[in-house]
């Protein structure tokens, strides 16, 4: 069985590394200012001990206020896994940074919340829309989408 | 006295011999074939009918559906095509996976406004004469999607459909009954309309 790792004991360590970038934390996750999330998404994956080598998924919530965008990392290699969440609070434009880089399985899950929630992915190789069609006009994923 | 005295196998070699020699010698002509009743079936074999009636059984006897499974009526499709319900009955056992060799277009699910151009695009490959059959809620009206941003209201909206069959998923039997429903709408066919 998958050990799910406390977010809080992570948290305190992307803390040391980057302090300044923890929003919130909690047994289930944790939060990480989005200016930090490649940043510890990459000490996540290549850290000794933490090897999250495995994105399961990627998936985005509208709260009115904000987007909150979750990532849930496993590592195959310890067997553990970890959710860590970012926000962004720009309703016109948001934006965040990709994470293709460092998982390829980001590629059509990050594509798909553009698409639905209208979040834009900076550094995607390849960001349109994948289940609407060109010309679609808004996101309906959207609270406020009719 | 031994048993192979009577019995040697150079005996037995020898009147096989003479058995064949004897059937050879005999048997020069052919026998006739017993076709005797021929001429009384020929009788009873002149049909009077009117085309129509002959293209249509044609038509409707085997009636070869386009594979085109978009949700989950395709499973009910599937079963009915598969032994318990078994289509073959009806002469339509190939599911085609070209177009070009089908008369009749199953839509099975929720066709999406994205998915609707490749939906035309196979029907306008499909070769004359074609029916389209509508299988399911989805593919009648939108089904429980009729209000969705990106679900198609119905597949009449992109090809003209010959068979509603309601469900959701429609049971193989529900399929089976519009499939019957099409071969009484095939064989009302003339082909003095045909096309219009």
């Amino acid at each position: 069985m998958t050990l799910a790792l406390s977010g809080e004991e992570i948290a305190s360590q992307i803390e040391e590394h980057f302090p300044g970038s923890i929003a919130e934390s909690s047994q289930q996750s944790l939060v990480v200012d989005k200016e930090f999330l490649l940043a510890a998404a990459t000490y996540l994956k290549t850290t000794p001990g933490l090897d999250f080598d495995y994105l399961t998924s990627i998936t985005a919530v509208d709260y009115y206020d904000y987007f909150e965008v979750i990532y849930q990392l496993t590592s195959l290699q310890h067997n553990h896994s970890l959710v860590v969440k970012t926000r962004c609070y720009r309703r016109d434009t948001p934006t965040l940074p990709s994470v293709v880089g460092l998982w390829r399985g980001a590629d059509f899950q990050e594509r798909e919340i553009y698409d639905l929630m209208g979040i834009s992915f900076e550094g995607h190789p390849n960001l349109k829309r994948i289940f609407l069609w060109e010309g679609f006009q808004g996101h309906p994923l959207r609270k406020d989408y009719l | 006295m031994e048993v192979g005295d009577v019995y040697s196998s150079r005996q037995l070699d020898e009147a096989e011999g003479e058995a064949i020699e004897s059937l050879k010698a005999h048997r020069r002509q052919p026998i006739s074939d017993p076709d005797e009743w021929l001429e009384e079936e020929l009788k009873r074999n002149i049909l009077l009918t009117s085309l129509d009636a002959m293209l249509n059984w044609s038509r409707r006897s085997s009636v070869w559906p386009v594979n085109f499974g978009l949700a989950c009526c395709a499973f009910e499709m599937i079963a009915t095509a598969a032994s318990r319900f078994d289509i073959s009955r009806f002469g339509m056992e190939i599911f085609r996976a070209s177009p070009r060799q089908a008369d009749l277009m199953i839509v099975a699910g929720t066709l999406t406004w994205k998915m609707a151009p490749q939906l035309r695009r196979i029907y306008d490959q499909m070769p004359e004469p074609k029916w389209v059959l509508a299988m399911g809620a989805c593919a009648i009206s939108g089904g429980t999607f009729a209000q969705s941003y990106s679900v198609v209201p119905g597949v009449n909206r992109i090809v003209p459909v010959d068979v509603y069959v309601p469900g959701c998923p429609p049971r193989p039997e529900a399929l089976l009954y519009g499939i019957r429903m099409l071969h009484h709408k095939i064989s009302k066919m003339s082909i003095a309309t045909e096309g219009k």
